[in-house]
Formats: structure tokens, sequence, C-alpha cells
């Protein structure tokens, strides 16, 4: 993990965090590459948005260590300020400024103009722009989460940290913010993004998969699927309901659970050809995870 | 192929009927003569873009909103004439607004199944077989504002099916939920529409949408597609529900809020947008 620390510009060592009782973080290590687009996902309450505040100098770890290009987010939070983009996952705008007074203002504050970025937020900034002089509070969701990632670029960070970004957001939204991600990748940008949507991990570059504050597997899309361990089908019949019931009582079968209009199954040793339209398949990157998860 | 135990709606049995249904706000046509059926116990997704009408259709099926013209009948009553029995025989739950953050679980339950007019010794009982069967028994005395996203949305799913209505109106119920929590979810939706509960659901997920019996989406107030997933995918060429909801919405003129989809060449709207307000009610 620490021979290409050129490479990487993100490093946490270590990193834990308590609330209490409450172990939010536990140990968290792990690297990020520079230009790379990251993946952190996990269930509700997995410690995603603490990690993300203590990588952002929002706030302090219990103990371990971090550096975001090449910055300490402890004693270099002023410097690491400059360098970070941070899109929380609540809309964090100022409700009552404009479009174009939020944008403003955020450029000021970091000592910049918006033209001299605004090649970095064009693509996004011009579908909002015919609302500019709408208050921020009265936007839609799709155009708010536009107008905040514009706030978030305006001073062209290094690195872009996107908490859950597309939360609520329509599939055409959400196709558009994805190839918006992929070129401010091409711009350089490091992107670490959180998403509990499985379609959008597998279009990041490495993902890792956090639970109970603990990560737990970090890979490739492509590795997580060829590394699913078991052999999985799909089936369906008429009633997947009651199918789903009938499998799940079965000894030969170790796990079953719908998904979409089949049903996934796994089965102890050999496959139980009477199951109704039984068909080996390729697993999800969900499938991968929740098998993670549950074993 | 799988047959599909609704392929041939049978009218008798449908529960949701709507005929040319339409609603204008001035010059505005947010929902443009749409007309389908959903079955008893059949899961119905309902999609559309953002700005599509989808939550104007679902104001006026919920009886809260009255049509324009065309007509609509929900578990058997006119949604312009009976709005409130409309409402005394359905259940509904969103992802913004479900449940009172600041009460505890329990008085969540007590509070809606008391507004259906649920017996109080019937609410007790039942509450306690809900929250066992969803695994919130030591949450019971909670408050709901302390339970992480997927729990409260299992609970509010709970609590809209609490009085057996014969429609659930589901709209987003999974925003930001995580896969597995969706999983739990699905199941008791499944299991909700094996009892003879309609479920009447819009999803921002594509993959989710695969789990409905039959799908309708919308488009700029009409209704653009309908059938099942299945049915979808192989009359659209596509591998999964996304491309055939991007092949469809790729139409579409209008946006989030009713705005319309202008390329800002300044075609004569002021600030490039059209907005339309009624009943406190924003489009």
């Amino acid at each position: 993990m620490k021979n290409n620390s050129q490479l990487s510009i993100l490093n946490s060592q270590l990193i834990t965090k308590r609330y209490g009782d409450v172990q939010v973080l536990k140990d968290v290590s792990f690297e990020v590459e520079r230009g790379e687009i990251f993946g952190l996902i996990g269930p509700d309450g997995a410690g995603k948005t603490t990690l993300f505040r203590i990588l952002t100098s929002l706030i302090l770890a219990d103990s371990g260590q971090a550096t975001v290009d090449g910055l300490d987010v402890v004693k270099d939070f002023r410097e690491l300020r400059k360098r970070i983009g941070y899109m929380p996952g609540r809309f964090s705008l100022y409700q009552d400024l404009s479009v174009e007074e939020n944008l403003n203002f955020f450029a000021t504050v970091f000592n910049t103009t918006v033209e001299e970025n605004y090649y970095l937020i064009r693509d996004i900034y011009k579908q909002i722009e015919p609302f500019k002089r709408r208050r921020a509070g009265k936007l839609s969701g799709g155009m708010k989460q536009k107008l905040a990632l514009s706030c978030a670029l305006i001073h062209k960070p290094t690195v872009l940290f996107l908490d859950e970004p597309t939360t609520g957001v329509d599939p055409v939204s959400r196709k558009e913010f994805w190839d918006m991600l992929k070129k401010l990748k091409m711009e350089g940008i490091t992107i670490i993004v959180s998403t509990p949507y499985m379609d959008e991990a597998q279009l990041c570059d490495r993902i890792a998969l956090i639970q109970h504050g603990k990560i737990l597997s970090i890979e490739t899309p492509e590795k997580i699927i060829s590394g699913f361990p078991e052999k999985l089908y799909q089936a369906h019949s008429e009633n997947n309901y009651l199918l789903l019931v009938d499998l799940r009582k079965s000894p030969k079968v170790k796990s079953a659970f719908m998904s979409g209009e089949y049903l996934h199954v796994v089965f102890n040793g050999e496959a139980d050809e009477t199951v109704p339209n039984l068909k080996e398949i390729a697993p999800t990157i969900e499938d991968c995870f929740i098998y993670l998860i549950e074993n | 192929m799988q047959k599909n135990k609704f392929s041939i709606l049978n009218s008798q049995f449908s529960i949701i009927e709507v005929e040319d249904l339409t609603k204008s706000f001035g010059a505005f046509t947010a929902v443009d003569h749409i007309s389908f059926s959903v079955g008893r116990g059949e899961i119905f997704g309902f999609l559309g873009a953002n700005g599509a009408g989808k939550t104007t259709a679902m104001r006026m099926l919920c009886g809260l909103s009255k049509p324009t013209s065309g007509k609509g009948f929900v578990a058997g009553y006119d949604i312009e004439k009976q709005p409130e029995t409309v409402k005394k025989n359905i259940g509904y739950m969103s992802q913004k607004f479900s449940l009172y953050e600041d009460l505890k679980v329990w008085e969540n339950i007590r509070l809606f199944a008391g507004i259906y007019g649920l017996d109080g010794k019937l609410i007790s009982r039942k509450t306690d077989e809900t929250l066992k069967k969803i695994g919130l028994m030591n949450e019971k005395n909670a408050l709901v504002k302390e339970l992480p996203l997927g729990w409260k949305q299992k609970l509010a799913f709970s609590v809209a099916v609490f009085h057996e209505p014969k429609v659930v109106f589901l709209d987003e119920p999974t925003g930001g939920v995580d896969p597995i929590t969706r999983r739990q979810f699905w199941e008791m939706i499944y299991e909700a529409a094996e009892k003879g509960i309609t479920i009447f659901v819009t999803t921002h997920y594509m993959d989710e949408a695969e789990y409905c019996n039959r799908i309708s989406i919308m488009v700029d107030g009409r209704i653009e597609a309908l059938d099942t997933p299945r049915k979808l995918k192989e009359q659209f060429q596509a591998n999964n529900m996304d491309e055939v909801f991007r092949k469809l919405a790729r139409k579409a003129r209008r946006v989030e809020n009713g705005e319309l989809r202008i390329e800002n060449d300044g075609l004569g709207i002021e600030n490039g947008e059209l907005r339309v307000e009624n009943d406190g009610f924003k489009l």
C-alpha cells in the first residue's frame, strides 16, 4: 500500500471515530490514485459521510492520519480547503441567494472569479443559467445538484468529494451528471464519490465497500465481479413471491432474493433443476456486494 | 416466455381505471389525456422524468386534485365526485414526507391508524405484529428521527398499508436507500401485493422498475409506453429499463418544475421559463 505514494493523492491511515458508544469508523486505511474516480459504497449508517467530513477537515478523527494532495487534514487544513471541493449529501448552498449569487459568492471566497474557471463548469452551468436569478431554495432537485457541483468546482479543486450526489435525481439527469464526472476526470481532477446505487458503482475506476465503519474490500468493478465465489442462477415463475418463499424453505438453497423480474439463487452444492426457468448468470456488482456483506 | 398474470386485464378486477385524464394549469397541460387500468394485486410502476406530470397524475388519483377533464376510478370510486371515499381506501407514502420525526415509532402507527378509523385495541395488537415483522420491536419507543433512512422507509410502508387499503401509492419510496434495504423493501411490496393490495409506485431507479408487473412511462404529460418490463425492452430493443427510459425521455421538451427545455436562444419566454402554480402546488 505504501509503495506508490507519489501516485496516490489521498492517503488514509487507521482513521477511527467514535460517537459515544457507536464506533463509526474503525481503522480505515486506503489510498486514492491521482486522477481516478473512487467510489465509496455502503449501506446507510456505514460511516461514509463521517469519513468524508474527516477527509475534508470538517471534523477530527479520534486517531489515525490522513493526507489529501500531500496536505495533512488536521495540521494543514487551511491550505487543504483551498484545494478540495466538497458537495455534501444535504443541499447546503444559500437558499436565499440566487443561482448566480451563490456561484459568485463561492468564487469570491476562494479568491477567484467565475470567469477564470468557467470552462470547468460550463457544461453543467449552462443548463441552469436560464434560471440564474432564481433563488437557490426554489430550484428543483436536479437543478440544485447542478448548482452545488458548479459551486464545488469554481475554485478548480484537485480533489472533489461528492457525498451521494445523485439521490432523488431522475435517470437522465444522473446520466448527465456521470458524463460530467468523466469530463472532470479528463481535466485531471480526482473524484471521491459515495453512492448507494450499484449501477453508479460500476462507473467508478475502483470501489471501496464500507460497512459498520470498516472497509471490506477495495477493487475495480471487473475484479469484484470476477471474484464472486459461487455459481449464481436466475429463476422466475408466474408468482415470484411464492417462489421466493418456497426457495427459502428448501435445504438445497443457500440464498435466494429478488432482483427485478427474476430471483437470484445460490445453491448448496448442485443446482436444483426442478426450480422453474433456471439459468446460470453472471453476477452483478450488487450481487457481489450483498454476498460480501452477508458473508 | 413467462406468462404475466396481468397480460389480459379484466376490468372486473381492475382497481384503478383512468380514461383521458387531463389536468391543465392555465395554458399548461400537466397531464394530457392519459388512459390506463391497473389490476387488483398488481405492482404498477409509474415512471417519468422530473416534470413529466407523475406527481400531478398521482395527486388526482389520490383525490387531492380535481381533473380538468377525463375520468378516473380508484377502488371503484370516482376521483372527481367521491374524493373523500377514495382517500379512505388508499394508503400513501412518499420519500419526502411520511412519518412525524418527533413522534415515537409506535405513536406514528397509532396516529395514522387512528386517522383511518381503526379501533384502539386492534391498533395495539397489530403494532407489535408489524414491528416484529420488520425487525423494529426494539425501536418501538424510539423517535422516528433517530432511525436510519432505510428503517424509516420500511416503517413508513408498514404504516401506509396498516389499514389494509385497496391501493397503496408510493412516491419514490426508496430514494437514497442502500441495496440490501431496497431488496427487503421490495419483498414487503410483493408480500402486500400477494395479499391483494394494489401497488402504484414511482421511482427514479430503473433497476427497480424491473420489479414491477407493468410499467408506464410518462413524457411531457402523456403516457408514451405501457407494458411489462420484458415487452418494453423488446419493443425498444434495449438491454435494460434504463435504456428504454432514456430513449423515451430524450423526446421530452419539458424539464423539472414544469419548465420548458429551451436551448437558451431567447424564445421569448422570460428567463427561459414557464412557471405555473396552482393551489400552492408547484408542477
